[in-house]
């Protein structure tokens, strides 16, 4: 189980939340205008790296707002939590 | 002194190998899948000069940590073509192999729940009999007959429906699958390679000709990727992206008991799916953890859940003990079915996104694998599980056969 802070609500157990894949992808300005491999992209390839990951999360059970965390695929170390908007934090040995 | 010496060592059942400069072929991750590749590049194809090279010992992924259910029973043409064809060689393996296996068809039960869960059971059922899967729809009572110590009263929170059962499915020995094909590619003369991790793709252009490793350079005429839930990973590596996301999917197992269970039980409603290995162990498997994760371990409220789901199902199973559970990884694509074929780069060739089914497929994957690699085409039974699938948008959409439970 997962101890994830809500930017709203502080520290919640994982069973509060739910997933919603990475973060920071945002909706073509021109999506009539993407080509089918760009549309591709956007629709079904996301990032899956092994090692610190943004992704969002919605606190369902609680206040029900949509949130970043940065989170270590690895080791499940949750670096960091952020709404919306606010840049992707830095922490050490990040890219 | 006076102790009973320890038995002879038995002998060792591929040699271990220094990897070689070059080879034909070099196959990344000696599991089930990139053993199965190699065995039918050698025998289909007559290639030889074959690498399998894994970061950690043969067959220590997914091939240990599956719940070894073998079934067709999948509701799309293409799906259910490459399922039943794995079936068929599942059937002729152990002889082909000359290693018993324990492949045991006794058969696999998809239990419904709703009235949703109905429809599409006996859609897919019906969709199976048109495509030669030997599927049947069972009501309640039938259910009851083919596994008494299943508990269908109506007065549970989700009441057994109906069920949908394929006789020819099974289970078999994960382990000894991996070391029968492991010995007889071996024996042909293919270098199975532990302990080699691949950190990197040596490149001519688009052109792949070799893999960077711990252990040094190793080119190669085709590289072919067979690494699961790390696939991401080594695509990266490649400077390729793959539409595949990683989960952990847990599964556990309880302490030895007399044989109570007579077939597989999955269900995708109540999230657990249920065998009895021969010895005596009642496995079990969960559904997935939602987030993206390497780490080969899941969370506690997963198992927690289908121990829930087990116990309603099972209630004799109420008082069993687990003896012990683990996680593996799992690479999950947008349409819950695998990619097999080519990639952007010349003579890269991947077999990936099987997600919580790969083990059932072993033996299709690696055919179908093995004559892409060998032709540079694929072969008709994987030709729709192309990575251009994504684009064209011809999709193979087996979230109902395979979401959650295999």
């Amino acid at each position: 189980m997962l101890l994830i802070s809500c930017p709203w609500c502080g520290p919640r157990d994982e069973t509060e939340y739910h997933y919603g894949g990475q973060a920071h992808v945002p909706y073509p300005e021109n999506p009539a205008e993407l080509t089918d491999t760009q549309w591709a992209e956007y629709v079904f390839y996301r990032d899956n790296p092994q090692g610190p990951f943004a992704e969002r999360w919605v606190h369902s059970t609680g206040c029900r707002r949509w949130f970043n965390v940065l989170r270590d695929t690895g080791t499940y170390q949750v670096h960091a939590s952020y709404r919306p908007g606010e840049p992707r934090p830095q922490i050490g040995g990040d890219r | 002194m006076g102790a009973t010496p320890l038995p002879e060592h038995p002998d060792f059942l591929w040699r271990n190998p220094e990897p070689r400069a070059s080879y034909d072929v070099v196959v990344v991750g000696a599991g089930g899948h990139g053993l199965a590749t190699a065995y039918y590049l050698a025998s289909n194809h007559g290639i030889t000069n074959v690498a399998v090279l894994d970061k950690g010992w043969l067959a220590g992924g997914n091939m240990a940590r599956n719940t070894t259910i073998i079934r067709s029973n999948y509701l799309w043409d293409e799906s259910a073509a490459i399922y039943e064809h794995a079936l068929k060689l599942w059937e002729r393996l152990p002889d082909e192999l000359d290693y018993d296996f324990l492949f045991s068809q006794r058969g696999v039960l998809n239990l419904a729940h709703t009235t949703q869960d109905v429809r599409e059971g006996v859609r897919r059922a019906n969709a199976n009999r048109l495509n030669g899967v030997d599927a049947q729809w069972l009501e309640p009572d039938e259910v009851a007959k083919v596994c008494p110590i299943l508990n269908v009263s109506p007065r549970t929170r989700y009441p057994v429906l109906g069920g949908t059962f394929q006789p020819r499915a099974g289970i078999a020995k994960h382990d000894h699958v991996a070391w029968a094909l492991a010995r007889r590619a071996d024996e042909l003369g293919v270098d199975l390679i532990q302990g080699c991790e691949v950190t990197g793709f040596l490149k001519d252009g688009d052109r792949v000709v070799g893999v960077e490793t711990n252990r040094g350079r190793i080119l190669a005429g085709r590289v072919g990727l067979a690494a699961a839930g790390h696939s991401s990973v080594l695509a990266q590596h490649a400077g390729i992206r793959l539409p595949v996301q990683s989960h952990p999917l847990q599964a556990l197992v309880s302490e030895l008991y007399e044989p109570v269970h007579p077939t597989v039980v999955m269900s995708n409603h109540v999230h657990v799916y249920v065998s009895q290995a021969h010895k005596g162990e009642l496995v079990m498997g969960a559904g997935v953890d939602a987030y993206n994760g390497y780490g080969q371990r899941g969370s506690f409220h997963v198992i927690e859940q289908q121990m829930a789901a087990a116990v309603e199902l099972f209630p004799i199973f109420a008082r069993a003990h687990v003896l012990r559970t683990w996680g593996g990884i799992v690479d999950v694509t947008p349409d819950a079915s695998p990619i097999i074929g080519t990639t952007p780069l010349e003579n890269l060739y991947v077999n990936c996104g099987w997600g919580t089914g790969g083990f059932k497929a072993t033996p299709a994957a690696g055919w179908t694998f093995a004559h892409t690699i060998a032709t540079g085409e694929p072969h008709p039974l994987n030709a729709p599980f192309a990575l251009d699938r994504f684009t064209t948008g011809a999709l193979i959409d087996e979230h109902g056969a395979a979401a959650v439970a295999h």
